[in-house]
């Protein structure tokens, strides 16, 4: 049933900052929604092409790596590794006949707290338009 | 005149002094012979002897050979060509041997335009040997009596070797050398590139009288009649190795409408005069692509008619 | 080293259709050097297969294992216990791995999943370019270091062509006139009577158009 449907949504945020954004959002009481499970990583460098694609592979609808701003991640360039990253794994789910926006890449600074919310309530939106990941549907099945 | 390597008119043409005049024709996408015989018509009598191509930008057509025997048949002398893309070092001694046993006289060997271009890009380019290989390797037959693999031939064939040259390609230092390399393979003629920057061809003409080529080859100069704008445009940006100067361009626009081609076939004729008079030039290789048609005005135009009765 | 690109997922996909166990092999050799078939690459594919197999409601079993090398029985030996148990085998090595574990285990069916290119090396991170054609007659000194049979799109010993165009090949802008480069490079030095005579025609014979080839190091082999 789609409109019951809520989607599980992962999403990496480097430590300094996408999660310190998502703190901050948390402080300043602007919601987004539970679907969205945050893992913390060191740098979104650190997410490879795997972790996305078994993301997807166990059941996640949507996942997203959230990294510092270009030009400002704390460890010079492992945001542009990450989007490189997140390209291939768009291409990939693409040529398996998913959906690509299944799988997307924000940069924020860790002052961004409202954008936090405003990314992660987008996703969410978005992935329970695209409906539950096929992936998922016939695992239930 | 006994000591003619393969006593072909274009070869006893030259030798008698003569300033040379060469044309050229391609053969046909099937089996028409009539469209040989076509285009024979007007090359006949207006040029010493008609280049033959082989299988041009990979493209297949007729074969050289093939298509030399019909001209033969009409009363013309082919330049056959071979180039090193389609055949093996067997196959190409084989074709010489058969085309000179049908009376083809006159053989240029070209590297070849690569498979990619044509209409069959997945081919296996051959490539087995080179052009400047193929020169030596015929030089070898003619005047030893010898396969390439040392073994004595039954029959010799009689061929006089020629060769392209592109004084336009970069660096332009090299171009020189390249032809000392052609000649001292055995090369007896070149033709070259179709010419438009006269400056950089006196350059290089200069530099070939300077190491003493022009006295060991035969060299034509290219002559292609720009038909109009769209044309010069085209091979300037799009035709690798050719070097259109934009004066010539701008000289055909400001031709006015309908007088292009007519223009192009002035400034064709123009260069054409000049190498009557140029040391180290022997003739002009006239590629009227497709406009075959026209030769018998560009060549009374250019001054080059009659032939020479040798 | 031997350079690969993966094949298609749509290719893969297809070779594996009928099956609902498989491994996917990679190796540490030359793939993982070149980033297509290590063990970073198997894990991909085989998510990759999981994934595709899962949506369609049919799902495939997909293990990852990675060997030292391919191209050693003592290494494809390792596989021995485990290879019976799955349907089929992908691997991830150059075309020697399959053909070596095919031998190996005649049983089981093994299926590339590279298509294997040339004989290159790293320009930039992520970019390898043919430099070898592997024709048993190496004679790059003669050209300064760079070797016309690999790198000419005409494997010319006399060139250049008239093709080449501001040092590019005639074929693409993205590949450079090894001519233009041999040439400029004995200018410069002054040698350009090295590049005078005519080389003459190559023994192809050494260059696999004589038949598949064997290396033997007579030092090295047991008489047992």
């Amino acid at each position: 049933m789609s409109e019951t449907f809520e989607p599980t949504i992962i999403a990496f945020c480097c430590k300094y900052c996408a999660y310190a954004a998502a703190d901050l959002a948390g402080s300043m009481r602007l919601s987004y929604p539970s679907n969205v499970k945050i893992s913390q990583v060191p740098c979104t460098g650190r997410v490879d092409i795997v972790h996305l694609l078994r993301a997807i592979e166990d059941g996640a609808d949507g996942v997203y790596v959230a990294g510092c701003l270009e030009g400002d991640c704390h460890f010079v360039s492992g945001n542009l590794k990450a989007r490189k990253r997140v390209e291939y794994v768009k291409r990939t789910l693409e040529e398996l006949g998913i959906e690509p926006e299944r799988v997307e890449m924000f940069n924020l600074s860790s002052a961004m707290g409202p954008r936090f919310a405003e990314t992660a309530n987008e996703m969410t939106e978005k992935i329970r338009n695209l409906g539950p990941s096929p992936v998922k549907i016939n695992r239930a099945a | 005149m006994n000591n003619l390597k393969s006593g072909s008119n274009l070869e006893k043409v030259l030798k008698a002094g003569h300033f040379a005049f060469t044309g050229e024709l391609g053969p046909p996408r099937g089996t028409d012979v009539e469209v040989v015989k076509e285009k024979a018509k007007y090359l006949k009598k207006n040029v010493d002897a008609v280049n033959i191509t082989d299988n041009q930008t990979a493209m297949v057509r007729m074969s050289s050979w093939a298509a030399s025997l019909i001209l033969i048949q009409e009363g013309l002398e082919p330049n056959f060509q071979m180039v090193c893309r389609d055949r093996n070092r067997l196959a190409m001694q084989a074709d010489i041997l058969g085309a000179s046993a049908h009376g083809i006289r006159n053989m240029l060997c070209l590297s070849g335009d690569h498979q990619k271009f044509g209409d069959h890009p997945t081919a296996k380019g051959v490539f087995d040997i080179d052009s400047l290989q193929l020169i030596k390797m015929v030089k070898t037959m003619r005047d030893e009596g010898k396969f390439l693999s040392d073994a004595e031939l039954e029959g010799i064939p009689k061929i006089f070797i020629g060769a392209a040259a592109n004084p336009f390609a970069e660096p332009f230092e090299w171009r020189v050398h390249r032809l000392a390399k052609k000649v001292s393979a055995g090369v007896d003629f070149i033709q070259t590139q179709c010419i438009y920057n006269m400056e950089k061809f006196r350059e290089f003409i200069k530099q070939a009288n300077d190491m003493g080529l022009t006295e060991k080859v035969y060299i034509l100069a290219g002559v292609t009649p720009m038909k109009s704008v769209g044309m010069a445009k085209y091979m300037k940006n799009k035709v690798p190795g050719m070097d259109v100067p934009d004066e010539i361009i701008k000289r055909l626009q400001g031709a006015g409408k309908g007088k292009v081609a007519d223009e192009g076939i002035k400034f064709a004729c123009e260069q054409v005069e000049e190498f009557k008079g140029m040391k180290g030039v022997h003739g002009v290789h006239m590629m009227a692509i497709e406009w075959e048609h026209m030769v018998p005005e560009i060549a009374e135009r250019a001054g080059v008619l009659p032939r020479p009765q040798v | 080293m031997i350079v690969a690109d993966r094949k298609s997922l749509a290719e893969i996909q297809d070779m594996v259709k009928k099956y609902n166990k498989i491994l996917v092999v990679g190796c540490k050799g030359c793939v993982t050097v070149c980033n297509v078939g290590g063990l970073k690459e198997v894990q991909i594919l085989a998510s990759s297969l999981r994934i595709g197999r899962k949506k369609d409601n049919h799902p495939m079993e997909v293990d990852e294992q990675v060997l030292e090398r391919q191209c050693d029985p003592e290494y494809v030996e390792q596989l021995k216990d485990d290879v019976d148990c799955y349907d089929a085998v992908i691997s991830m090595a150059c075309g020697v791995g399959p053909q070596f574990l095919s031998e190996a285990y005649p049983d089981q069916r093994f299926y590339p999943a590279v298509n294997t290119t040339s004989f290159g090396g790293a320009v930039a991170h992520g970019v390898w370019e043919e430099r070898c054609a592997g024709c048993g007659t190496c004679v790059i000194h003669y050209f300064d270091g760079m070797c016309p049979i690999a790198r000419c799109s005409k494997s010319l010993l006399n060139g250049p062509c008239g093709g080449s165009d501001n040092g590019k090949c005639e074929i693409s802008k993205e590949v450079d006139c090894i001519w233009d480069k041999i040439v400029r490079k004995k200018m410069e030095q002054g040698r350009i009577e090295d590049i005078l005579d005519v080389v003459p025609p190559k023994d192809w014979s050494t260059g696999g158009h004589g038949g598949p080839r064997r290396s033997i190091r007579e030092e090295l082999i047991r008489n047992e």
